[in-house]
């Protein structure tokens, strides 16, 4: 039994201190929002919050997640920068089939939540983990340029 | 329909879901009482299984079933034969096999399929799968195509001698030896097609259900053509009617030919399922992805050009051996039937002599991968011109122009038996040059110089073929007047959603909010034939068209009488029924409504409105377009740094400019990829995958690319009725060549004129190595 923090609520949840956060949150909590790729940290697909930073929840047990502030693709709506980067997402038609979608957007999203004016070099120092195998790149560093803006302008 | 009709970059209608977690794949299905499987792959590339032994394994905790090869056969299961052959078109009958859904007597690649534990957890199937003992006899294997192919080699299959499936052949041999004897040029390659992996950031994954009282079956899957999966699964492998199974494919992660067709699994969820009375679902890791997943492309291939001393072509010449892999499974044909049929290109070849050994290796089985045999012709055709150009001291954009069939030609039948359309190849690749600056290249070659690095630049042109097969499209009306798009076709990723629902909105006139879109699902489709090779604008768009144009028929009985005027009388424009020359009207909207009365048939003799519409891509149509790159290398360490890239294509009819860009982009990475990075790799001795996990095989990021230029110069297709030609392989087909050649230029002031893909720094860092070694 381990107690965790996902977006904002306190959950108890059953799985022995090594499972990952990924299979804790998809599989004890219903929250398949965040999403299997490699499970070696490798793809991004699986990415989360811890206190704001993006990790891949695929390779980050849960025992070290205790005591921290687990952010998930389900809350994202819910912050300024995640609802800009959802917005611009649509405005710029980043998605293709989806599924590393949400992980783009939570390494989006906390890039953006520390700096509001990235480089082509920083957002693809950010985004680099992430992978797409649609081919969603242009559209990704577009729409993040754009949501970038977006925060700005109501700054 | 200004906004949201055809050519309007409407914003996707299904994105919402997919930025808040809310989409819905497989692996986000769970079911009550669900089991978990794990699959038993062999570790060896061929391997005579003596025994296997799973009595540990069925007394592991939590262990419901274990499945062998015998248990399949004592089911009567049957396996997977190819979804066709050659022999379908005339070609040669050649060898085919069957794969079983689990093996039993002899493994033929690494991932061949052993055993299937199902177990309450899925660490309890995984610590019972550790439990089955089997043992093997391993064997010598062969996992090169040109060992495989080369006399005396051992047989794979023993009946099928020399490893060769099948021979395809085009052409006329004894006028191309003539014509290359009578050349003023000859300019010869060999080339090799990299070994690559769809790698969808989806891992295949599938759920089997079984109601015992209705003694049918549902599966979810992730598949890019759920109808394709029930009938090879019903026919071949449960033999049992089709309708006894539901096949339910929803969000699905990237597809890219990976998906088309079941793979082995599919099959064994449904029987463990039945087995153990639970549902039972299975997801692949991400090692097991890189095992047991079909691979694609592995093709090598020697090609000649003969030209006269103007730089016109005269002849062609190709051999390929094209490997298949262990099985003819899923559509592994496809690709070596389309890499030999492509290759003259959009270039007017006096005549041609090709041909291609399709041939079996003790690896997994070969399928259809992006482009599917298009990248294969597309690189021989691009690579020989440019070496022509540089033999004969002609720019290579004018050799290009100087053979490229001309508007006038069309229709254009190549030796290869395609007949093309339209199309404006010489105007299209002019176009492109233009936009990439062709001619501002050399003040940027000495910036480049005087940085240290070598610039170099290509431009190439393609075309391809979109569409195959017939397909079948539905419109139905709710009681509200709200529509369903019904479709045969299958989007994962292609934005369908959105350009089905901008058609119906300019045919019918119908608010984008009121169209629903419905797919994946047998039970709701009543028929299709999902995506893959360009296909669904073509035959889906065409299908709707004609649903659209048989709703207005039988929605006119209906508005004539509540207009109660004479079906004669009535025009159909903007959403609705005129009277002509009145200005008395009524919107299908409410006819739709009025179709369904409680009282009483409405005027036409049905309850309801639907109708569906059928195309078939006969003839299909061809994409073409033009690719310009410039490549900065740094001759220190190899790296290589794409500086610009520009396409202009030429897709017909653009539905939706932005859902098109994007599949432009998906293909240039993924063709970008082949080009500079991804390669699967087998150790030529122990035949083992060097290549298993995103460590190793390296996937085009985020950092790979530079802002792509795609613009559109559009022929419209003149055999369909809306113009239109496919998008999904383009950028996938002239990107290798565009890269190779850019990087060769290059690279030529070196020495070099030729490299492999994937041209990686090391590779290219050592090929400048050896050459400043021979001047030295
Ligand atoms: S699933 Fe976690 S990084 Fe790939
Ligand atoms: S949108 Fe398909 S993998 Fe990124």
């Amino acid at each position: 039994m381990a107690t965790i923090n996902v977006n904002g609520r306190s959950m108890k949840v059953d799985a022995s201190p090594d499972t990952p956060v990924l299979w804790v949150l998809r599989d004890e909590l219903g929250m398949t929002g965040t999403k299997f790729g490699c499970g070696m940290a490798l793809c991004g697909a699986c990415t989360v919050h811890l206190d704001g930073a993006p990790v891949r929840s695929c390779s980050l047990p849960v025992s070290a997640a205790v005591g921290h502030r687990i952010t998930t693709i389900e809350a994202m709506s819910g912050t300024p920068v995640g609802k800009a980067v959802q917005t611009s997402w649509v405005a710029n038609d980043v998605p293709q089939c989806g599924y590393c979608q949400s992980g783009q957007i939570m390494s989006a999203s906390a890039l953006l939540a520390k700096n509001r004016k990235p480089s082509d070099a920083d957002i693809d120092q950010a985004m680099s983990g992430n992978i797409c195998r649609c081919g969603t790149y242009n559209q990704i560093r577009a729409a993040i340029k754009q949501a970038a803006a977006s925060l700005n302008g109501r700054a | 329909m200004a906004g949201f009709g055809i050519g309007q970059p409407v914003i996707r209608l299904e994105d919402a879901r997919f930025l808040t977690g809310q989409g819905r794949y497989v692996g986000d299905v769970d079911l009550a009482r669900q089991a978990h499987a794990v699959v038993l792959y062999s570790p060896h590339p061929h391997a005579l299984i003596r025994s296997i032994d799973t009595r540990a394994a069925r007394e592991a905790p939590g262990v419901l079933a274990v499945l062998t090869g015998a248990d399949a056969e004592a089911a009567g299961l049957g396996g997977f034969p190819p979804l066709f052959m050659p022999a379908v078109r005339g070609q040669a009958v050649g060898f085919r096999t069957l794969r079983p859904v689990l093996v039993a007597d002899r493994v033929r690649c690494i991932g061949d399929r052993v055993a299937l534990v199902v177990a309450e957890s899925l660490a309890e199937a995984r610590d019972a799968l550790e439990r089955i003992v089997v043992d093997y006899q391993p064997l010598p294997a062969l996992v090169d195509i040109e060992t495989a192919a080369a006399p005396g080699a051992e047989a794979i299959w023993p009946e099928c001698h020399g490893n060769v499936a099948f021979e395809l052949r085009h052409g006329d041999p004894a006028a191309t030896a003539t014509a290359f004897e009578r050349a003023d040029h000859v300019v010869s390659v060999r080339l090799r097609n990299n070994r690559l992996i769809a790698a969808s950031i989806e891992p295949r994954c599938a759920l089997g259900v079984y109601d015992t009282g209705a003694d049918a079956w549902t599966l979810y899957t992730a598949s890019q053509n759920p109808h394709g999966v029930r009938t090879m699964i019903c026919d071949a492998v449960l033999r049992v009617p089709q309708s006894r199974l539901r096949v339910i494919a929803p969000d699905v992660g990237g597809g890219f030919g990976l998906k088309t067709n079941p793979y082995p699994e599919d099959a064994l969820v449904l029987w463990a399922a039945k087995v153990c009375g639970r549902p039972v679902k299975w997801v692949a890791s991400r090692s097991e992805s890189f095992l047991a997943d079909n691979h694609a492309r592995d093709q090598v291939v020697e090609g000649a050009l003969a030209l006269d001393a103007t730089g016109r072509i005269v002849a062609l010449r190709a051999q390929a051996l094209h490997a298949l892999g262990s099985y003819t499974f899923s559509a592994g044909v496809a690709p070596i039937e389309t890499a030999l049929k492509l290759i003259p290109g959009f270039y007017d070849i006096g005549t041609l002599d090709v041909s291609t050994r399709a041939v079996f290796t003790h690896t997994s089985p070969m399928s259809s991968y992006r482009g599917a045999g298009r990248p294969e012709a597309t690189f021989l055709m691009e690579r020989l011109l440019d070496e022509a150009a540089v033999q004969l001291g002609i720019d290579r954009l004018e050799i290009r122009v100087r053979n490229a069939i001309a508007p006038a030609s069309m229709p254009y039948a190549t030796p290869t038996g395609m007949v093309y359309d339209s199309g404006d190849f010489a105007g299209l690749m002019s176009a492109c040059a233009r936009a990439a600056d062709w001619s501002g290249f050399e003040a940027r070659c000495a910036a480049s110089a005087r940085a240290g690095r070598l610039r170099g630049r290509s431009i190439v042109g393609y075309i391809e073929q979109g569409g195959r097969f017939n397909d079948r499209m539905e419109l139905r009306f709710d009681p509200a007047g709200g529509v369903s798009v019904v479709a045969g076709t299958h989007s994962h990723g292609q934005g369908h959603a959105t350009t089905y629902a901008q058609m119906v909105h300019e045919w019918l006139g119908l608010p984008l909010e009121q169209i629903r879109f419905v797919q994946g699902d047998t039970d709701q489709v009543p028929f299709g034939r999902g995506s893959f090779a360009a296909r669904a604008s073509l035959v889906g768009g065409c299908a709707l068209r004609l649903a659209a144009d048989a709703i207005i028929e039988r929605a006119r009985p209906m508005a004539a009488s509540i207009l109660e005027s004479a079906e004669a009388d009535l025009t159909f424009a903007q959403g609705g029924f005129q009277v002509a020359g009145t200005d008395r009207s009524v919107s299908l909207t409410e006819v739709a409504r009025a179709a369904f009365r409680p009282s009483g048939l409405p005027v036409g003799g049905a309850v309801g409105l639907e109708a569906s519409g059928s195309w078939a891509a006969e003839p299909p149509n061809y994409p073409n377009g033009a690719h310009v790159c410039e490549i900065e290398v740094d001759p220190e360490t190899g790296e290589v740094s794409i500086d610009r890239y520009t396409v202009v294509d030429d897709i017909g009819t653009v539905v939706n400019p932005m859902i098109c860009i994007g599949q432009v982009h998906g293909g240039l990475a993924q063709g970008i990829g082949q080009a500079l990075l991804e390669s699967v790799i087998h150790d030529p001795d122990s035949g083992q995958l060097l290549t298993g996990s995103f460590a190793d095989y390296a996937m085009p990021r985020a950092d790979d690319f530079p802002a792509f230029e795609v613009g559109f110069r559009s022929t419209p297709c003149s055999t369909n009725p809306i113009g239109i030609k496919g998008v999904g392989e383009a950028g996938a087909v002239a990107s290798p060549p565009a890269i190779i050649n850019a990087l060769i230029d290059a690279l030529r002031s070196q020495g070099i004129h030729e490299i492999e893909m994937p041209a990686t720094p090391a590779r290219i860092w050592q090929a400048i190595a050896r050459h400043r070694g021979d001047r030295a």
